[in-house]
């Protein structure tokens, strides 16, 4: 008898269901995306076709509609933050004539992971992702927008892919651009077009006129790899994981007081406690979780511990799963300081545009920093420059700052009367939540 | 409060809209139209979400030739984004 080779016994369909005709197997279980067993290499073009099986070879009228349909089906949603349907961004493109597709895995936030995980574990999955979304739009090009740490691994794998074929989808790989607003949807199209990773004005669309004024369908990498494994086992299977109205898994950022910080697979629903076990559990008391993303929202531990990972579950809390980040704060550290430290870091990314943002934020930044010191009561006016900085750039960047202020206020409002006090719970000298050193502009 | 949204209470009202990367801060809209646009603390400009009234029309036109920066615009119609 011969022993599955590591690693893949868990992918024997043994007792599941057969196969769809025409496709390939499907794995079950998690994880669908990272490697079964991490070895820390790219996933070898032999090894992807091994796990997942052949990519189905070139689309007919017909089957593109079916596999459109397929997408639609399926409930994908954005995986970059705003979970936006994916069948309404690659149908809106389908329409427009000559779009490119571009995969962004800029990763430009310094607390987060999973999309530099998905490019170096798994390149292949994003390449099969962003060539089908080519296939379906009827694009030519594919741009992967690869974190300077992936763009080895994606390269290395788009080689690994041979020549493109006579009226084949030709794959670019580019090396994203730093900084936090780089991995705005407009900020990519700027940068590949123009070299300045800044957003430009929301008008027109990229979906109308993007890259070179081309129609452009802009992905998350993440939302890429998952649309690659609708396209080989369908979307039944993608929401045989996940809740029935977000279905399918999601790679998730842990980090701070657990014991293992990692990047995690999980369905979309997963309760909040669970997700901290899978991370080695809690390393102590928490008082709080930041969930999304640095323009994500606190939540209090004991509120959230029990709630699913998913829009719903978390929507009670103020928060959402946004780009998949799990900040786990202990009890020792002072969420004001956290929260002032961040928020710094998003006035200093500020690509400096538009003045309710280069300003605004600055101004909110100073005063969450006198809260966080505990100065005189600074609140009124903090409140009052909120709501004139919410909405008023050209891209979401000053809104997810507001957003993380809100929700700080809220959920350390026991915090901010001790500051006020002039006492504060915060004893743990190392900061929890990264942030990189301001740039210079 | 909107620099930008083009979202109005008013549907059918035209929407003044700032290009906030456009805009910076010269203020004469909101000399030019109180009504309508008010000045945050920086300076720059915050617009009416209640889109503009019909005897205010002929004021907001002459207040979006008059921006240095063609940063103020018009949106006629009901929804812009």
């Amino acid at each position: 008898m011969t022993r599955a080779p590591a690693g893949l016994a868990r992918y024997t369909t043994a007792g599941q269901p057969g196969p769809v005709p025409g496709r390939p197997a499907a794995p079950p279980g998690l994880p669908r995306l990272l490697p079964v067993v991490p070895s820390g290499q790219p996933t070898s073009l032999a090894a992807h076709l091994t796990r997942y099986g052949p990519r189905a070879a070139g689309l007919t009228e017909r089957s593109r509609a079916g596999l459109l349909r397929e997408v639609q089906e399926s409930g994908l949603t954005g995986r970059g933050g705003a979970a936006f349907p994916a069948f309404v961004k690659l149908s809106t493109v389908a329409d427009g004539r000559d779009p490119v597709v571009i995969a962004n895995g800029t990763e430009g936030e310094p607390a987060s992971a999973k999309d530099k995980v998905i490019l170096t574990t798994g390149p292949h999955l994003v390449l099969d992702g962003a060539v089908l979304a080519a296939e379906l739009t009827g694009a030519r090009q594919v741009i992967v927008v690869a974190h300077r740490n992936a763009v080895a691994a994606v390269s290395a794998a788009a080689a690994e892919r041979g020549r493109p074929g006579r009226g084949r989808v030709r794959i670019t790989v580019r090396a994203a651009a730093e900084g936090f607003v780089a991995g705005e949807a407009r900020a990519v199209v700027n940068w590949l077009e123009h070299g300045r990773p800044v957003p430009t004005p929301a008008y027109p669309r990229i979906f109308e006129r993007g890259l070179g004024g081309a129609p452009t369908l802009l992905h998350n990498v993440e939302t890429l790899a998952h649309l690659a494994l609708i396209g080989r086992y369908g979307a039944a299977w993608f929401r045989s994981a996940g809740t029935p109205a977000e279905p399918g898994s999601m790679l998730v950022t842990v980090i701070g007081a657990v014991r293992e910080p990692s990047v995690l697979e999980i369905g979309l629903g997963t309760p909040v406690r669970d997700i901290l076990a899978l991370a080695g559990g809690p390393a102590g008391p928490l008082q709080a979780v930041l969930l999304g993303g640095y323009f994500g929202s606190w939540a209090r531990a004991e509120e959230v511990a029990g709630q699913p990972f998913s829009a719903a579950g978390l929507a009670g809390a103020g928060a959402a799963p946004g780009a998949g980040l799990i900040a786990a704060l202990p009890a020792d550290a002072c969420g004001l300081a956290e929260t002032a430290r961040v928020v710094r870091y998003l006035a200093d990314s500020s690509a400096g545009q538009c003045g309710p943002c280069l300003f605004g934020l600055d101004a909110v930044a100073g005063q969450v920093e006198q809260l966080a010191r505990g100065g005189p009561d600074g609140l009124p006016l903090l409140r009052r420059w909120l709501g004139q900085v919410e909405r008023r750039g050209a891209c979401a960047h000053p809104d997810g700052a507001v957003r993380l202020v809100r929700s700080a206020l809220r959920v350390f409002a026991a915090e901010l009367d001790q500051h006020n006090r002039g006492w504060c719970c915060g004893t743990r000298p190392d900061p929890v939540l990264p942030v990189q050193p301001r740039r210079d502009r | 409060m909107t620099a930008g949204s083009g979202r109005s209470r008013h549907p059918g009202r035209p929407v003044l809209r700032v290009d906030p990367i456009a805009c910076a801060g010269r203020g004469l809209c909101a000399e030019l139209l109180p009504e309508l646009i008010t000045l945050d603390d920086w300076g720059f400009p915050m617009v009416a979400d209640r889109g503009v009234p019909p005897h205010l029309a002929a004021d907001a036109r002459a207040t979006v030739k008059a921006c240095p920066l063609l940063a103020l615009g018009l949106d006629r119609g009901p929804r812009a984004t």
